[in-house]
């Protein structure tokens, strides 16, 4: 491993600009003060019921995601550089998303084996040429970006289908307001409370052609047992639009509809939160209860809106992100501003041989794993899990991918021992409709124990408030 | 307004309700089981809060023998049992969760602080020294809860949904108490009833929180018979009585039809119900039978609940 | 030859449903071997059906109806003007690129039995000889035999057997054509049999993109390519995708009864 990049600097090194404030804060303050100040915020997570349902519990158990109060901070120009990257990358996704379903340029170029698309689980015939209103698919993107140096960043993953944690975010930056108010009076830190309205505008701006005034948006929920659920509601209430289940939602003559108190309300948009197999019965899992027989032929026939669209998971698969590089070039023309993860695929022999040889080095993943489960993380691994995962990654090869194990950048991080370096990463999140929209900052997620690298919140990572600060 | 937001706020608020009224329930049960067991009828008082509580079958079900500590576990944490303190705080919790845009900020806190601090008690702290605490805590917090609905919310359709649940679970309770009691109220040879009457009496209002109140009420230190059925069935003084409960659910259903512009069956139903309480005579109701009487209005009740939900798209 | 078809579903609740959402591929398509001259589907809602077609070139009806009785008919009637094509399938209009059409389905998917055949069937100079053979083979040892299997049978349960009827017969050649590297689709439709005669005859066969001649159909059961006795309604990936009806219902959980009842017939000129 490289040596890591610690983003405040300091130490016997300079402090990086856009930290020395931060510094100078924690020098100010007590571990009481800061005691004090994650109790607080999490009393305030408790009470209003911002927690995840951990699979595999009882689903009784509801767990907060520790809070940490020392900010992770961009400067402006590191933030406009970055945000470049990113929508150049979205906006390449979307037209990637579009061909695919339609004329499929990017296979007869050869620049993709036909296999990898069409054969790909995540591929969905039902999406072939539907024309998504704008023609977009992906309308929230949450993209995992980890940094290793001052100008080295990389992409870890697209997130396509229905990215969450956009609450934690606009969540954690409230709490810190409330907590140090001062902080944000020394310093300009570009707002991120205006994300609910963009997502609504985004929402409003791809409602059906033959939508006639204001459409009617609904959030889709699979209910109370998810475990995004608070966010589901969070959104839906900021928004102002209802939050509805599969039931309350019902295809009649040719159109959607709501269940209320009253006579059936039309609904145009739906920023629905289930995965693409429960949207549709009729479609998909025919024992989905939580879907809406008929909603995919309304789609298919321009009368709603689903977003994301069904079929986006294509864009985000794994074993699509090693051809993302040929993507944004082949659709913007113009080379990727932000970097790829170097990536072996296992289904190649040469790839497989050398994953092999090197398993104490590289991270190995699922190509259609998420959440940090059924992957290994070579270098704080035992020689004893290295072998059980050789083991298994030699079965079936082509379900992996491996990575090289990167130097996470690190930020100081409230530990039991005081303040400490942690590794980081970053997920911010891109609107895209009428225009393409990013919130200034995005939810960091920190690996709390020491060295480790997972920031997943099911593996014990926590969150950070995130700044990005105005010139 | 979604048929299944209108739906999770009503059982919401009847579910924090019913939570309250179990909690009085085993208040009773545990002040008769301080008394001495010499008085007669008093063994069975455990039984009797079971019949109360419409839990009798489901815990024979479940446990061989009448014990006090296996009917407080049973009715209070016992998760199996679908009325227990703990299920039935956790189904209005999950009601409000699913619902919570609908709510504001302190009526969802109260509730969620509710389920928090509940599923950190656990049976064996409640020793009989702190059963009442916890019974009384019960209870603040089912009126904490109410306190934000009234106090924050605003006056639109979620907010009659949520009266319209809690008055009719407050009537259903009303009425099954003095259905499983009626026999104890039933008019008597003599007037003046014997010490063991007495208690009975007592109990029923208690049941209720309105022991005191019937005597301030009445002006009269002695319990009698069908003053305390006219104080739990028609006097529209007493918070808990039928014909209380029901002039909410009508002006609640007043309120839905103002914004709806629209009156149905539920509201000629409900409106017939409030009649025919206001109507009613305690002599009449003993003379054609008290527990006819009793039993039909909670038919009546619950005909209002089914068509307030058909009405309204529940789920 | 104008050819008149009778295509009727009949469901039996057990209890009358409230609501009821059905999807229905049961619409002939125009193409240059194929002319709809006249088509009526009626059942309850269709005349305010949401009517589309899809990216596969199918005209698919999506009916919807609130408080029925306890029986429903889906019926779809009319007549179609077909002439000897040879099998090819020209004039069509779909959008879907022909890689699509190397997709397995859990239906068609080939298990290692029909893989070991595969190599011996396919085994052949060109596309076209391949899919002869293919269709000879099945022919030959996949007996046509109703009531071995069901609608939700997959080919290698079917080849298992050895026996399956049209829709077993069709998944079993577009999955050995897909693997092969032969785009294949399924495609629904009617059969008249027999000049004058009338028949039971909903069927199903196979088409596959053979190159330098395009679509062409293929029907092992029969073991003939499409001719003018041949009615073409809709194709996709596999049965389930294409199903004549689809539906889901509210009220009562008990399962409906369905009796399907199709006549074909040479329609007098």
């Amino acid at each position: 491993m490289s040596e890591l990049f610690n983003e405040m600097g300091g130490g016997k090194g300079q402090t990086r600009p856009p930290y020395v404030d931060i510094e100078a804060w924690l020098k100010t303050i007590s571990s009481t003060d800061v005691e004090r100040a994650k109790r607080e915020a999490e009393n305030r997570f408790r009470r209003q019921g911002i927690t995840f349902a951990v699979y595999g519990d009882d689903a009784a158990t509801e767990r907060l995601i520790p809070f940490d109060i020392i900010p992770r901070v961009f400067s402006a120009l590191e933030w406009r550089r970055l945000s470049a990257g990113i929508e150049q990358r979205v906006r390449a996704l979307n037209a990637f998303l579009h061909d695919i379903y339609h004329r499929q340029e990017i296979i007869r170029a050869g620049r993709i084996p036909h296999h990898i698309i069409t054969q790909n689980a995540a591929f969905v015939p039902e999406m072939v040429g539907v024309n998504p209103a704008r023609g977009i698919y992906a309308h929230i993107v949450g993209v995992d970006i980890v940094r290793v140096a001052e100008n080295e960043f990389y992409v870890l993953e697209d997130n396509c289908r229905t990215p969450s944690g956009v609450s934690y975010m606009l969540e954690g930056r409230e709490a810190m307001m409330h907590l140090f108010p001062d902080l944000f009076v020394q310093q300009r830190v570009a707002p991120v409370d205006n994300y609910p309205a963009l997502l609504r505008k985004t929402l409003e701006s791809v409602a059906p052609a033959g939508c006639m005034g204001e459409p009617t948006i609904v959030v889709l929920t699979p209910g109370i047992h998810n475990s995004a659920f608070f966010e589901h509601a969070f959104l839906a209430d900021e928004m102002g639009v209802e939050l509805c289940e599969g039931g309350d939602l019902f295809v009649s003559d040719g159109a959607l509809y709501m269940r209320t108190t009253q006579a059936p309300q039309r609904v145009d948009v739906i920023y629905r939160r289930i995965d693409d197999a429960y949207l549709d019965p009729l479609s998909f899992k025919p024992d989905s209860a939580i879907g809406i027989p008929g909603l995919v032929d309304l789609y298919r026939a321009g009368r709603v809106t689903i977003v994301n669209a069904p079929g986006t998971g294509i864009a985000d698969d794994k074993s699509i992100y090693t051809y993302i590089p040929d993507v944004i070039e082949f659709y913007t023309g113009e080379k990727p501003l932000l970097k790829n993860v170097p990536t072996w695929r296992c289904s190649e022999a040469d790839s497989l041989s050398y994953v092999l040889d090197n398993l104490a080095e590289l991270v190995v993943k699922e190509v259609h794993g998420s959440g940090g489960y059924g992957m290994l993380v070579g270098p704080t691994s035992s020689k004893q899990e290295i072998e059980n995962f050789r083991a298994i990654l030699k079965t079936n090869p082509s379900n992996y991918i491996a990575q090289p194990t990167l130097a996470l950048s690190t930020v100081p991080t409230y530990t039991a021992s005081g303040v400490a370096p942690r590794h980081v990463d970053l997920r911010p999140f891109v609107l895209s409709g009428d225009q393409v929209r990013i919130t200034p900052g995005g939810l960091t997620r920190v690996a709390l124990k020491e060295g480790s690298l997972v920031v997943n919140s099911s593996q014990g990572g926590g969150t950070k408030d995130t700044w990005v600060l105005e010139d | 307004m979604l048929g299944r937001t209108a739906s999770s706020i009503y059982w919401m608020s009847r579910y924090m309700e019913r939570a309250e009224n179990m909690a009085r329930l085993l208040e009773v049960g545990h002040r008769i089981s301080l008394m001495p067991g010499a008085i007669e009828g008093h063994r069975d008082e455990w039984r009797s809060t079971l019949l109360s509580a419409a839990c009798e079958v489901s815990y024979d079900e479940k446990h061989k023998d009448i014990v006090a500590a296996k009917v407080i576990d049973f009715l209070i944490f016992d998760e199996t049992n679908p009325s227990s303190i703990k299920s039935v705080i956790r189904t209005a919790r999950n009601n409000g969760r699913a619902v919570r845009t609908a709510l504001t900020r302190d009526v969802w806190e109260s509730m969620n602080a509710t389920w928090n601090e509940l599923v950190a008690v656990k049976s064996s702290d409640l020793t009989a020294d702190r059963l009442p605490v916890f019974l009384e805590w019960v209870k603040q917090r089912s009126m904490s809860f109410r306190g934000a609905v009234l106090g924050t919310m605003l006056r639109n359709e979620n907010y009659y949904f949520s009266q319209l649940g809690n008055f009719v679970e407050r009537a259903d309770n009303t009425a099954r108490i003095l259905d499983v009691k009626y026999f104890i109220l039933l008019p008597k040879p003599s007037d003046v009833g014997s010490e063991v009457d007495m208690q009975q009496w007592a109990q029923i209002l208690r049941s209720v929180s309105a022991h005191r109140a019937y005597r301030w009420f009445y002006r009269d230190s002695h319990y009698r018979p069908w003053l305390v059925a006219e104080f739990l069935m028609l006097r529209e003084e007493m918070p808990r009585s039928l014909v209380f409960s029901y002039q909410w659910i009508n002006t609640a259903l007043e309120g839905l039809a103002q914004i709806h512009g629209k009156r149905y069956d539920c509201h000629d139903l409900a409106a017939q119900t409030l009649a025919k309480l206001r109507a009613a005579k305690m002599e009449n109701i003993f003379q054609s039978g008290l527990h006819e009487y009793i039993r039909d209005f909670v038919i009546a009740n619950t005909n209002v609940s089914a068509a307030i939900a058909q009405t309204y798209n529940f789920p | 030859m104008r050819i008149r078809i009778h295509h009727q579903t009949h469901y039996r609740y057990a209890e009358r449903p409230s609501y009821l959402v059905q999807r229905l591929h049961l619409t002939p398509t125009n193409f240059d071997g194929q002319k709809t001259i006249d088509w009526k589907i009626s059942t309850a809602g269709i005349e305010n059906a949401l009517s589309y077609v899809d990216g596969f070139g199918n005209l698919i009806h999506l009916v919807t109806a609130h408080n029925l009785p306890l029986e429903n008919i889906v019926l779809a009637e009319g007549e179609v003007e077909t002439k000897d094509t040879a099998g090819l399938v020209t004039g069509l209009i779909s959008n879907v690129p022909d890689t699509v059409f190397l997709r397995q389905t859990l239906l068609t998917m080939p298990d290692a039995s029909i893989s070991a055949e595969l190599m011996q069937w396919g085994d052949k100079a060109s596309a076209l000889a391949t899919a002869h053979s293919l269709m000879g083979h099945l022919h030959e040892t996949v007996a046509y035999e109703v009531g071995t299997t069901q609608t939700n049978s997959t080919a290698a349960e079917a080849f298992a057997r050895r026996s399956g009827v049209c829709q077993d017969h069709s998944h079993l050649m577009v999955g050995m054509a897909r693997s092969l590297g032969i785009p294949s689709r399924y495609v629904t439709g009617y059969l008249v049999t027999g000049a004058g005669a009338s028949s039971v005859a909903a069927h199903a066969w196979a088409e596959l993109l053979i190159p330098d001649l395009g679509w062409v159909g293929f029907d092992a059961t029969n073991c003939q390519s499409p001719t003018e006795q041949y009615v073409r309604v809709a194709a996709g990936l596999d049965a389930m995708a294409v199903a004549p009806v689809k539906g889901s219902r509210r009220g009562g959980t008990e399962a409906e009864q369905m009796t399907v009842e199709v006549r074909v017939e040479i329609a007098q000129q």
